[in-house]
């Protein structure tokens, strides 16, 4: 750690693992409910694990992303930050309104919930992913806003690196397609629409260029490559990505009553989207194979690596598999869809963010890295958490393909709740690969109370 | 990748590709736009129909059901829960009365809330899962079971 204002990086950090927990356990809870239907209720009702369960995880990266540009646009910009007294209020508004708006999820009906907290007045709740309610909302407007403008300010009095303008790019279009969270039309074909330009905008747009930059800044840290070598391959990276993403939107268009050319619009260019994902996994072997220093955060260096994989297995290769329209036409709305979304955020947002943790949390702490007792021991939570997440994502597989022939293809189909009694057995073999993931977890919490000898910063 | 190939051609590219695409996204959403009348049903987007989509969402129905495919796959789709349950032949009675028996209480079964909905409620989400069901989805589900 080169400045001091990076340290508020650590707040942000720590908050995202609390948080991560929080997500975890809640997905336990509704994978059980998935094959003990009554499990908890009506104390809580699967709707509401589920809220949890994605806020928590959407509000963790957004945590991890903005520990990531505080730590790194200083020593990128080599200046302290504009304001890390702005970076720690602007924390603290953030997580207690994260927490208050778990609690209001958990704790009041979200009928009243709604009513109390001004939804007649600009109705916005109640949409997948965008349940919070109003002043949760404004409440991320804005964190982003004074977040952004640090950011910008600190760039602005230093040094202007590829990676911090591709990093503020992609910040400033985080919080840019969030404002379509406050558009929504009484037409739901058109709600439908403008939802998916703060999704899919977000996670196969915007957000892949913070991805690149966080992994281009930690890959220039461990393994000494030459700058202008990682600038390139981040430029011809979030080239694909946007070029691919943008019109691969159109994949999401199919079946809601929008146009139909977007079966080919869509279904092309999404097509493409693995190739991004794929030129990332070639990047960072490369790099690690052209390093020219042997940093002593080796497992800062797996995380890294795994990302590269696991985001385009997750990303590119599950998310190819149903992208087609007349795959998708079979597949669309069933455990397939689940399979893809829990390989894709945690092979490409999840891992970033821990390999981020992993380079910048030693040096936080005041240590080039951990000792080698504790980086076994992140290693094994790596293989734990990873491995899990790929047999939670074979198994929603198989429960998804047999759902679709029972339901959708088979000459005497089956109601949805018989279809779903019959793969019972793979959410009970999902339930018992999260709970794996759950020790993963642990281990990698462990990790950071694991003392032992330190190396010298 | 070395040679000629600089970090300023890459960086303009990235610039102009991107450009260029949210240009071509714009015009396909504008022209979506322009087709959007003739398949989402909005000759019949009555006011009770907005009521009712705002049921569904003060509901969090989405939080365990699907709508066109899209939110949880906990329970069944309900774009056309109402031709599935009679259509014009008693699905706004089917839709009204399950909502109103929940939650069964079956042990060990999935169970869905009572959300205490007054008769003009029901109506109101009933109408707006009728409205749902005639919107042009390109034949999907592929059948009526969602």
């Amino acid at each position: 750690m080169q400045y001091q204002s990076q340290k508020v990086a650590k707040l942000y950090f720590t908050a995202a693992i609390v948080l991560f927990t929080a997500q975890i356990l809640f997905g336990l809870v509704m994978g059980l409910q998935y094959v003990i239907g009554d499990f908890l209720f009506p104390a809580i009702p699967f709707n509401v694990a589920r809220m949890v369960h994605t806020n928590a995880l959407i509000v963790w990266l957004l945590m991890g992303f903005m520990g990531a540009a505080y730590y790194l646009i200083p020593e990128e910009s080599e200046t302290e930050l504009y304001s890390p007294k702005l970076a720690v209020w602007l924390f603290w508004i953030f997580f207690v309104a994260a927490i208050a708006t778990v609690l209001g999820y958990l704790l009041v009906p979200y009928a009243s919930l709604a009513k109390w907290t001004g939804n007649d007045i600009l109705e916005t709740m109640g949409r997948e992913f965008l349940e919070q309610p109003l002043p949760t909302k404004l409440g991320i407007v804005i964190v982003a806003l004074g977040f952004l403008f640090n950011i910008v300010m600190t760039v602005l009095k230093g040094r202007k690196t590829a990676i911090s303008m591709v990093l503020m790019l992609g910040l400033a279009g985080l919080a840019g397609f969030f404002l379509f969270s406050f558009y929504n039309p009484g037409n739901i074909a058109r709600d439908k629409y403008y939802w998916w330009f703060v999704v899919h905008l977000w996670v196969e747009g915007v957000w892949e260029l913070i991805l690149a930059a966080i992994l281009a800044f930690v890959l220039i840290k461990v393994t000494g490559v030459d700058r202008e070598v990682i600038d390139k391959w981040l430029y011809v990276i979030i080239t694909l990505a946007l070029v691919t993403g943008i019109i691969g939107t159109g994949h999401h268009f199919y079946w809601i009553g929008s146009a139909e050319f977007w079966q080919w619009w869509g279904g092309v260019f999404s097509a493409l989207e693995p190739i991004p994902f794929f030129a990332m996994t070639v990047f960072a072997f490369n790099m690690v194979n052209r390093r020219r220093r042997e940093h002593p955060n080796r497992v800062a260096t797996l995380w890294a690596m795994g990302t590269g994989v696991m985001s385009f297995l997750g990303a590119g290769v599950w998310g190819f598999m149903h992208t087609l329209a007349p795959v998708n036409y079979y597949t669309h709305g069933t455990q397939v869809t689940a399979a893809h979304g829990h390989i894709a955020f945690y092979g490409a947002y999840v891992m970033v963010v821990l390999t981020m943790i992993s380079y910048a949390m030693p040096l936080l702490r005041g240590r080039a890295a951990n000792s080698n007792k504790a980086q076994v021991i992140e290693m094994w939570s790596f293989w734990l958490m990873t491995v899990a997440m790929v047999f939670i994502t074979l198994f929603l597989t198989a429960a998804g393909i047999l759902q679709v022939w029972l339901q959708r293809v088979s000459s005497t189909p089956l109601s949805y709740m018989a279809a779903q009694d019959q793969v019972a057995l793979f959410y009970w073999l999902r339930e018992g690969a999260g709970v794996v993931f759950l020790i993963g977890l642990m281990v990698y919490i462990v990790s950071f109370f694991c003392n032992g000898k330190e190396k010298a910063a | 990748m070395g040679g000629s190939f600089t970090t300023s051609m890459a960086r303009n590219i990235f610039y102009g590709g991107t450009v260029f695409f949210v240009l071509l996204f714009l015009a396909l959403t504008y022209r979506n736009e322009q087709i959007l009348p003739t398949r989402d049903n909005r000759a019949n987007l009555t006011e009770q129909v907005v009521a009712g989509k705002r049921i569904w969402e003060t509901r969090n129905c989405v939080g365990c059901h699907t709508l066109l495919g899209e939110g949880a796959y906990f329970a069944p789709e309900l774009g056309n829960v109402y031709k599935r349950r009679g259509g014009a032949a008693g699905g706004t009675e089917f839709i009204k009365a399950w909502i109103k028996a929940q939650p069964t209480g079956t042990p060990g079964r999935r169970q869905m809330p009572q959300f205490n909905l007054s008769e003009k409620e029901l109506d109101e989400i009933a109408a707006f899962l009728k409205y749902v069901s005639e919107i042009n989805t390109s034949n999907w589900p592929p059948n009526i079971e969602g």
